[in-house]
């Protein structure tokens, strides 16, 4: 494995040094627990983001069903807490006590077997991960050996994400409907709910999400993450050249499940909710735009992405209840018409060569690993 | 008597001390004189809530924007209305409601969010709001945890009962059953086709109705279907309706797929005017979208309708159409959404606090006078007692009145025997 020289690069060592600056100290500083509360949910979205980058960035797979992992580590995640909070006692009132109360009003008499094992935290986590993992590498060989690709491969995934939805809406004794899996309450005796929960939750999001640009970032730098681009490139000539196209893209699919569905869970647990609501096409295409606006190439970018435009989703839709939608539209066309790379772009074309520049004067010795190479650019 | 009364006011020893006690609130009241009849703030608000000395901040949280923006439109309208109606009237414990609103945007989860804000940021006295039953399970857990208080105005499942939450909607039992004793009575129905939405409301709602017209009607239902939210193709539904011949065709079919479903009905010919079907899922509203000459003859099961003739209904139609427009119509829920805030600011006088758990004591037996659709009165369960009507459908978009029942018809959400 030829691994780069540095881990991250000048321009990508000034993206993590900020992000972990503002996600570990400025926020929880200035902020008070509802907001920080509020960033976790944009942090959760920051995961699906960063899968993006690695299957849609480097691996050039388009995939519009991303809600779909995200929405299954969210259920595993919720099932868990539901069980938890429907003890006997929390759920005297119900015609059968100790069921989820969503069951009982679908006259569901006992728990369905495939609910019993999500009574084992183990299990749970396992299952955050391979539950999304199995089902992306069910669809990943089904579509890749078969060399279906490119936009029909984005319109299979938008069918998943469809499909995925009727059948929670339609299976509502087993799944919440279209309500959705609601109060949750504890995790293994720990009150989700208060206020130095949701900051403790907050911090076990970020250093989560840290590990997972840690992966990312070391997919990136292997030969792996090469073959990746060479393939987003010329697929043909990588596949002449011996590799097995198929098997990369069912990779990068995968991990980029995987991280979604890793933020679904951490979405259930600081929310306390999950609903069909976030697995459909629409929050899937939401998922893409994020990635497009922070910038597809750039896994700081694409992060900073999710957590702006959630951002400006929330407060815009606090100042102008009636116009924000329109406001967020605008806001999406304006950025990808004038800067098709993003924000990462930006950063790029007008920042980063300034802190360059300033680098540059104070050290004689120009440093040749790629600091002139723009953020993310593939051939790097 | 009188006599003596007066005698003893004017003794002087009688008169001195109540010299002194009148000085003692009138000393507390003297820097803010305007407003001398307003109780403290601190007496009134012991909970840190959004109360000062002369406004007091209630939340409106609906959906602006998104799918049920056309539905949850009215009740915004009504909540507004009714603020600046008790505002005119002197506000509530002598102070101004102020209102922040905020937008659920369809999205369940950011109703739970924006609920958090309202009552964490703002600490808002009250909100007024939600309107799917997705979204008043979202926001429940969120006003349960901070102690808010949520009027929510729409006709729901049942199944639920909040310290938190006053329902000013019917429950299913209360909406269903007299609507199916009237039909089974009037029009001697015996078989019955049930169509609805794929959600908790129609199914539970189907599920009471089923129970009540097997066991109590000793009639028969012979199809039940259900469509996702959204549905517009209803052809094979009908094409059972035709085959079965069922006495009553009951929906609750919601939202826009009420239009595809009416067009289509009557492209198939049947005709409502002929084949009796008893809706308990459209409105005044809802007709604007359908359009009266394709649901004309349908009867609706609920308690209000625009056209009900009673003095309050009188003025409130006109405020209303006075504040937003001669074209609105005044459906169901937002006739409900418009008593929030009153049954609200009754409870607080009655209360004489902001406080929610003195506002949450308070309201079993708070009665209003002045609604629309008569008189309700809040239930020990936090429903309201309300009369049940039946209207037919007319050409022009509104109901005629044919039924109501006598009398006020409990609330019973979690209903023996129909579970």
């Amino acid at each position: 494995m030829i691994i780069n020289s540095r881990f991250f690069n000048r321009s990508e060592l000034t993206g993590f040094v900020v992000l972990a600056a503002v996600l570990f100290v400025i926020l929880p500083l200035s902020l008070d627990v509802f907001r920080l509360n509020l960033v976790a949910k944009y942090l959760t979205y920051a995961f699906v983001a960063l899968g993006l980058v690695l299957c849609w960035g480097y691996g050039g797979i388009l995939s519009l069903g991303q809600g779909v992992f995200f929405g299954l580590g969210g259920y595993c995640m919720a099932m868990f807490l539901k069980l938890e909070a429907s003890s006997v006692e929390n759920t005297k009132i119900q015609s059968t006590p100790g069921i989820p109360d969503f069951m009982d009003w679908n006259q569901i008499t006992s728990l369905p077997l495939f609910w019993q094992p999500f009574h084992s935290l183990t299990f749970t986590i396992l299952a955050i991960i391979l539950v999304p993992g199995l089902f992306a590498l069910i669809i990943g060989t089904a579509m890749f050996k078969r060399r279906v690709g490119g936009t029909y491969f984005a319109i299979i995934t938008q069918a998943v994400a469809a499909i995925l939805t009727i059948l929670i809406v339609g299976q509502q004794g087993y799944t919440g409907g279209i309500n959705g899996m609601t109060d949750l309450r504890t995790l293994k005796g720990w009150d989700i709910r208060p206020d130095h929960a949701k900051v403790i939750l907050y911090f076990v999001e970020v250093v989560l999400l840290f590990a997972c640009i840690g992966i990312a970032q070391f997919i990136r730098l292997t030969k792996l993450g090469r073959i990746l681009v060479a393939m987003r490139e010329q697929e043909d000539r990588v596949r002449f050249s011996g590799y097995s196209v198929a098997n990369f893209k069912i990779f990068a699919f995968c991990m980029a499940a995987v991280f979604a569905a890793i933020g679904g869970a951490m979405f259930a647990l600081n929310v306390g909710f999950m609903s069909p609501s976030f697995v459909g096409i629409v929050p899937s295409i939401e998922m893409v735009i994020y990635t497009a606006v922070g910038g597809r190439m750039s896994i700081f970018g694409a992060i900073w992405g999710a957590i702006l435009v959630n951002f400006a989703k929330t407060s815009l839709s606090e100042s102008f209840p009636q116009l924000w939608l329109f406001g967020l539209g605008a806001l999406f066309i304006a950025v990808v018409l004038a800067f098709p790379n993003g924000l990462s772009g930006l950063w790029a074309d007008y920042v980063q060569p300034r802190i360059d520049r300033l680098f540059a004067s104070r050290k004689a010795k120009a440093d040749w690993n790629g600091n002139s190479v723009a953020d993310g650019a593939p051939a790097e | 008597m009188s006599d003596e009364a007066n005698k003893g006011l004017l003794s002087p020893l009688r008169r001195k001390l109540l010299m002194g006690m009148a000085a003692v609130p009138a000393i507390t009241m003297l820097p803010r004189a305007s407003f001398a009849q307003a109780p403290a703030t601190s007496a009134v608000n012991t909970t840190g809530l959004a109360v000062t000395d002369t406004e007091v901040t209630v939340g409106i949280l609906h959906s602006a924007t998104g799918t049920m923006a056309i539905s949850e439109t009215g009740s915004i309208e009504a909540e507004k209305l009714a603020i600046e109606q008790i505002n005119a009237a002197g506000g509530v414990l002598g102070r101004k409601i102020k209102f922040i609103q905020e937008d659920g945007a369809s999205d369940w989860p950011t109703f739970a969010e924006k609920a958090k804000k309202l009552l964490v940021n703002d600490k808002v006295a009250a909100i007024m709001g939600c309107w799917t039953s997705a979204s008043r399970k979202a926001v429940l857990p969120v006003v349960e945890q901070y102690n808010g208080m949520l009027y929510y105005p729409t006709f729901y499942e049942g199944l639920e009962q909040s310290k938190n939450v006053i329902y000013t909607g019917q429950e299913a039992t209360q909406q269903i059953l007299a609507g199916l004793n009237w039909i089974a009575k009037e029009k001697g129905a015996k078989t019955f086709f049930f169509i609805g939405s794929d959600y908790i409301w129609p199914r539970t709602s189907n599920k009471i109705a089923r129970k009540h017209v097997e066991n109590v009607l000793k009639g028969k239902v012979v199809g039940e279907e259900y469509y996702p939210l959204g549905n517009t193709q209803f052809n094979s539904v009908i094409n059972k309706i035709k085959l079965t011949k069922p006495d009553v065709i009951f929906t609750d079919v919601v939202g826009g797929s009420n239009v595809a479903f009416y067009k289509q009905l009557k492209a198939a010919g049947i005709d409502l005017s002929k084949q009796p079907l008893l809706t308990i899922s459209v409105t005044e509203d809802e007709i604007d979208g359908i359009g009266g000459e394709n649901i004309a003859g349908a009867y609706a099961c609920m308690k209000y309708f625009q056209s009900l003739d009673n003095p309050n209904n009188k003025a409130f139609v006109p405020a209303f159409k006075k504040m937003w427009g001669e074209k609105t119509v005044i459906g169901d829920v937002t006739q409900a959404a418009y008593l929030g805030p009153w049954l609200w600011k009754l409870t607080v006088e009655k209360a004489g606090s902001f406080d929610v758990d003195k506002i949450a004591a308070a309201s079993p037996g708070v009665e209003f006078k002045g609604a629309p659709e008569g008189y309700v009165r809040i239930h020990e369960n936090h429903h309201l007692w309300s009369k049940t009507r039946v209207g037919r459908a007319k050409l022009d978009g509104q109901f005629e009145l044919i039924y109501e029942t006598a009398d006020l018809v409990e609330p019973d959400p979690f209903p023996k025997g129909y579970q």
